[in-house]
């Protein structure tokens, strides 16, 4: 009965590892609701966002923020990554990464240099193993991140683009498409591509209280806080997706693993009594 | 009595919306009260009250840290900054993003090439789909 002995252990230790990814899979389950309720209450910030950029940009044809204007020669572009803090959430982080490294490759053969920040653990972990330069990092969000956290590694990006350190910016993270669905997604931050509501027409312009550049700069600066916040909050909602899907089919496996080895475990059972019998019967058979 | 619809948002939740009699905010240059038909307006938030006159008289208060107030004819907007802001608080956050990037930075064994990367990341993926493949073909 040695190998029964084992096959049991074994059982019992592939039971105790699907008790974790049970636990891990409900709690994952009930923190997707409170992500997309995030997600949702922060959509009315940035869609009115969009509307008084699209009245100022407007009505202000001659003034030119740097953020709106495309630079010809692009020398250096600059990434924001969002990723999760934790692991065991399936080809979430690496289906991003390898995305962003096909990028990243593109614009080093053109001889374009990428500057990278990185928001998440898994981020920071990967690309400071990489020739880019890392120009800020921040982690541990959270499950309620807030904007106060984010402030500082996109005004370490912005000034680098004030400054034209950079020329370009882009944002990645897990677009939230559904609960099976998450998508990697590239998108552009700077230059802020013209949205369709840049493209109505306003016969009417505002009161500016002090002047438009001002206010114009305040509003462009809060509009990309926004942004990032969404996709962080986006990518939350992601993680937890993901790791629910993982942590599913993991327990999945461990019922099947424990089916077979329990099949196991009953035909070494049964071999040991049948040969206990015939060596009983033999041994009368004997006398 | 005519009224003007009032948001008021944050980037992390929606504070209030509804109708209002009149709006009182702390603009950058004083005290601003909007009533209904204003001109178009729009102006940055200082650190205080933001004050809504409800249809049936009442009162009500918001605190914001800062943001912005965009006035239309038949809207106000604020749009409110939930963490106070400061240019030397904004320059210490961005500081400490910078440490904590330098920090990641100073441990790391040897840069990688991307491509070399690339490759570990595609060995790591082809593992993935093996072992799905595997799980698939188990099932059946």
């Amino acid at each position: 009965m040695a190998g029964a002995r084992e096959i049991r252990t074994k059982i019992k230790s592939v039971a105790n590892t699907r008790k974790v990814t049970r636990a891990l899979e409900m709690v994952s389950a009930s923190k997707i609701r409170k992500a997309q309720d995030l997600m949702k209450a922060s959509r009315p910030y940035a869609r009115l966002m969009r509307q008084v950029i699209g009245h100022i940009a407007h009505a202000n044809v001659e003034f030119q923020h740097p953020f709106l204007v495309e630079r010809k020669d692009v020398k250096r572009v600059g990434y924001v990554i969002v990723s999760t803090d934790r692991g065991l959430c399936g080809g979430l982080n690496s289906n991003m990464f390898r995305k962003l490294l096909g990028e990243i490759r593109g614009w080093q053969d053109k001889g374009v240099e990428v500057d990278v920040v990185c928001i998440g653990q898994k981020a920071t972990q990967f690309f400071r193993r990489l020739k880019v330069n890392m120009l800020g990092s921040v982690t541990h969000l959270g499950e309620k991140p807030q904007i106060a956290q984010l402030i500082g590694v996109i005004k370490v990006v912005l000034d680098a683009y004030t400054d034209g350190r950079i020329d370009r910016l882009h944002l990645a993270y897990n677009d939230f498409v559904n609960t099976m669905t998450q998508k990697a997604t590239v998108d552009t931050l700077l230059p802020l591509p013209p949205s369709p509501e840049l493209a109505t027409t306003h016969a009417w312009d505002y009161i500016y209280e002090p002047d438009a550049a001002t206010v114009l700069e305040h509003v462009l600066t809060r509009y990309i806080e926004s942004l990032v916040y969404q996709s962080v909050l986006e990518n939350l909602a992601s993680e937890h997706a993901a790791r629910m899907v993982a942590m599913k089919s993991a327990s999945d496996n461990a019922t099947k693993a424990i089916g077979s080895l329990t099949l196991v475990y009953n035909k070494a059972r049964q071999a040991a009594i049948t040969q206990e019998i015939s060596e009983i019967v033999g041994g009368a058979a004997a006398v | 009595m005519s009224t003007i619809r009032c948001d008021i948002v944050s980037a992390e939740e929606e504070i209030f919306h509804g109708q209002a009699q009149m709006v009182i905010a702390t603009g950058e240059m004083g005290e601003l009260g909007i009533a209904p038909r204003h001109a178009p307006l729009i102006t940055r938030l200082k650190p205080g009250q933001v004050r809504v006159q409800l249809e049936n008289g009442e009162e009500q208060f918001f605190y914001v840290s800062g943001g912005i107030l965009e006035v239309q004819p038949q809207v106000v907007t604020v749009l409110a900054d939930t963490a106070i802001r400061a240019r030397d608080l904004d320059e210490a956050a961005a500081r400490t993003a910078k440490d904590e990037a330098e920090r990641a930075l100073a441990n790391r064994t040897d840069a990688l090439e991307v491509a070399q990367a690339q490759a570990q990341l595609a060995q790591a993926m082809a593992q993935l789909q093996a072992l799905e493949r595997l799980r698939r073909s188990l099932k059946h």
